[in-house]
């Protein structure tokens, strides 16, 4: 049975609809990347698988959404503050619990951030900010983890690391890139995105960047 | 490698504060003294939700003279406002500004009453001297922060007339024309409670009502208080200012007489400390006999009772803000229940705390409770109003927690910051605040005060008011200083 499944969905804001009529499948233990230009939907697309998963799945948001004013332990405890009691989580909020630390100190350590642990992320570095994020997805226990725009801000070095940490951790990896050679690199499969419509749905081996070209041409390119 | 955390320069400020509120709550007198408070109170919800409207003869004319004194005071605040804003870069200006302002309206009305008597000339300068304090200044900082760029693409040798007309006040303009709005709301509250030292406004009604139980009549008061307050924005209208401000100044009482001898002696004698007013060889040591007898017997003692009754209503305001903030805001709660947020915010926070605490005080006898509770009612719905708004303005991630998790972990952490602005910002206010609340007679610097007034010791009376603006000026320095180094700050349209 396959982990979840879009038959001819529509997706919009405001009466504009985004997505027209999209079908896609996800098997669990896939590597998809959606790529496409920005405001073709890959973002949209994303949000709906999200939807559909529930907490089966962390979420890495695009603009990371860290709570500026909490510590980087905080922000990483988040991850499963619904799985916790209130009680546990106030208790946290104020004096954090041996046990906890000790759990988060393990999903920070081999991101290089356990010094970091207890900084405000109001202080990190851009690659620190993005990996604390990270670690946020990585000790939320869904087996599923949707991305958007992981990489972004980050040089390509500390994009590999990511991006390999994620594909070494999760089981299941939905991702929206607009960097074509680390989607083909680190994805399994490519699902090419124009105009809100799934335009390609193909296995990445093989494939060069180039080939991913006719989805960032614009329609008056294609009609010359 | 030691993993600790840090202590934040936030976290230090808010335990010594909490420290100090704690110590001070030990000390203070917080008992209820009255025999069966529950029943008096149970008699005053029954009359708040029987409103009687026709029971005071002059309800209409109390209501009028309400918003005359609010309408003058605040207009010439607004005029001469500007006019030293303009000129603020004096230091003098600057000041004597400062100085003005930390004057309570209450206490200048109780000046001007013995200058003019029930002159209506006592309700509109006692509104619009302190209020002019305030503007200038705010509207000083409205100039400053205006957008400057403008100024680069003006031609060579533009006067400074024009460059200030087309450059700089156009900007500003319609901050001024917000902040006007909330100094005349302000200037509402102001004006129904100057009714409490006599003056002809809803203050003078409602505590009569009040002393003779008709509860009733007390509601109706509050209510259209309420209503004036919560429609200004329709009422208000600019082509409609000349016509207010010529309607209030047709309706006071202007005949009320005074005369100009009883003045001059008030100014130039009766103000002056008794020991240099009867002057003879030893005046010196016999001013500074009064000089000491005033600070043993009252000046220590109420700035005591004023600090620490400030420091516990500061404390206590920033707990219930916590509480009301979420009453109105999206994040958590929905939108039938933010209706009722709005609806109990508006009402707690159009309510002058010295009347709150006037009510509490009666059901439940002198002590330091009512103010505590007043003030802090009073403020945590202006700053919690304000902290409701900003939180519209996040933006929380997809999967972000509900319910309390989400109040502690994703609101809490991003609000705490402009909410001790805030709370710092209005320090200040509710240290003038608690002075004043000392006429109800809770051992402040204003119950020296008023009892000097009462005694016609009005060189005592002049000399603890300066006091009690010294102390004003003192904690404004100090929640400046505090807020500077957290890097706390407020915007144009909060204060």
């Amino acid at each position: 049975m396959p982990l979840l499944e879009l038959r001819d969905e529509s997706a919009g804001y405001d009466g504009r609809s985004i997505l027209r009529e999209v079908s896609l499948t996800v098997e669990a233990g896939e590597r998809i990347a959606l790529v496409g230009e920005s405001g073709a939907g890959k973002s949209t697309l994303l949000r709906l698988l999200y939807g559909k998963l529930g907490d089966a799945a962390a979420l890495m948001p695009q603009d990371s959404a860290l709570v500026q004013a909490l510590t980087v332990f905080h922000n990483v405890y988040m991850g499963r503050l619904h799985e916790r009691s209130v009680w546990r989580n106030l208790r946290n909020l104020l004096l954090p619990a041996a046990a906890d630390v000790q759990e988060v100190r393990e999903v920070l350590a081999p991101l290089r951030l356990e010094e970091k642990m207890f900084a405000n992320v109001g202080q990190l570095s851009g690659g620190q900010y993005q990996r604390t994020a990270l670690a946020r997805a990585l000790y939320h226990p869904g087996r599923v983890i949707v991305a958007d725009e992981p990489v972004s801000s980050v040089d390509e070095h500390q994009a590999r690391e990511i991006l390999a940490t994620m594909n070494e951790e999760k089981e299941t990896v939905l991702l929206a890139m607009h960097d074509r050679s680390l989607a083909l690199e680190f994805a399994d499969r490519i699902v090419g995105i124009r105009d809100g419509r799934i335009v390609m749905d193909t296995p990445s081996a093989g494939m060069t960047p180039d080939d991913l070209d006719e989805l960032y041409l614009s329609k008056s390119a294609i009609a010359a | 490698m030691i993993l600790r955390r840090e202590s934040s320069p936030l976290g230090r400020a808010t335990s010594g504060f909490l420290l100090i509120a704690f110590v001070c709550l030990i000390f203070a007198d917080i008992a209820i003294s009255t025999g069966d408070p529950w029943h008096e109170f149970g008699l005053l919800l029954t009359g708040i939700v029987t409103p009687d409207f026709y029971q005071t003869d002059s309800l209409a004319l109390a209501i009028a003279y309400t918003l005359a004194f609010a309408l003058l005071g605040v207009a010439f605040a607004n005029v001469i406002g500007f006019g030293l804003a303009l000129i603020f870069h004096y230091r003098i200006v600057r000041v004597g500004c400062a100085f003005i302002r930390a004057i309570h309206e209450l206490f200048w009305a109780l000046i001007f009453l013995q200058m003019f008597g029930l002159s209506p000339l006592t309700g509109v300068l006692a509104i619009t001297i302190p209020y002019a304090g305030i503007i200038a200044k705010v509207y000083a900082e409205i100039l400053e922060e205006a957008d400057q760029r403008p100024l680069s693409a003006l031609p060579v040798g533009a006067g400074r007339a024009s460059t200030f007309l087309f450059v700089r006040l156009p900007d500003a303009w319609a901050h001024f024309r917000t902040y006007s709005m909330y100094r005349l709301e302000c200037g509402l509250r102001s004006s129904a409670v100057l009714g409490f030292i006599g003056l002809p406004t809803l203050g003078f009604h409602l505590e009569t009502a009040f002393k003779e139980g008709l509860y009733s009549e007390v509601s109706a008061l509050l209510i259209l208080f309420y209503l004036i307050i919560a429609t200004m924005r329709v009422w208000m209208k600019k082509p409609l200012l000349p016509v207010y401000l010529i309607g209030a100044a047709a309706i006071l009482p202007w005949g009320v007489a005074f005369s100009w001898a009883h003045i001059g002696r008030f100014l130039t004698e009766d103000i002056i400390p008794y020991p240099i007013r009867a002057g003879g060889d030893n005046m010196m040591a016999s001013l500074g006999d009064w000089v000491s007898m005033l600070m043993v017997d009252q000046i220590w003692p109420g700035t005591i009772a004023t600090v620490q009754l400030t420091m516990i209503a500061l404390v206590a305001t920033g707990f219930l803000t916590m509480a009301f903030f979420p009453l109105i805001s999206p994040l958590l709660l929905g939108r039938v229940a933010r209706t009722g947020g709005h609806v109990f915010l508006v009402v707690v926070r159009s309510t002058p705390e010295y009347i709150l605490a006037f009510v509490l005080l009666n059901l439940w006898g002198p002590s330091m409770l009512p103010a505590i509770v007043a003030l802090s009612l009073h403020n945590a719905a202006i700053i919690g109003h304000l902290i409701g708004r900003f939180t519209e303005t996040l933006q929380l991630r997809l999967d972000a927690v509900r319910g309390v998790n989400r109040y502690f972990y994703e609101v809490v952490p991003r609000i705490y910051r402009p909410m001790l602005a805030l709370l710092f910002y209005r320090w200040e206010i509710i240290m003038r605040e608690t002075a004043i609340l000392g006429i109800l007679g809770i051992a402040t610097l204003g119950f020296y005060v008023d009892s000097a007034f009462a005694d016609l010791r009005f060189d005592r009376a002049l000399f603890l008011i300066l006091i009690t603006a010294m102390l004003n000026i003192c904690v404004d320095a100090i929640s400046r200083t505090i807020r500077n180094r957290l890097r706390l700050q407020t915007t144009l349209e909060e204060r």
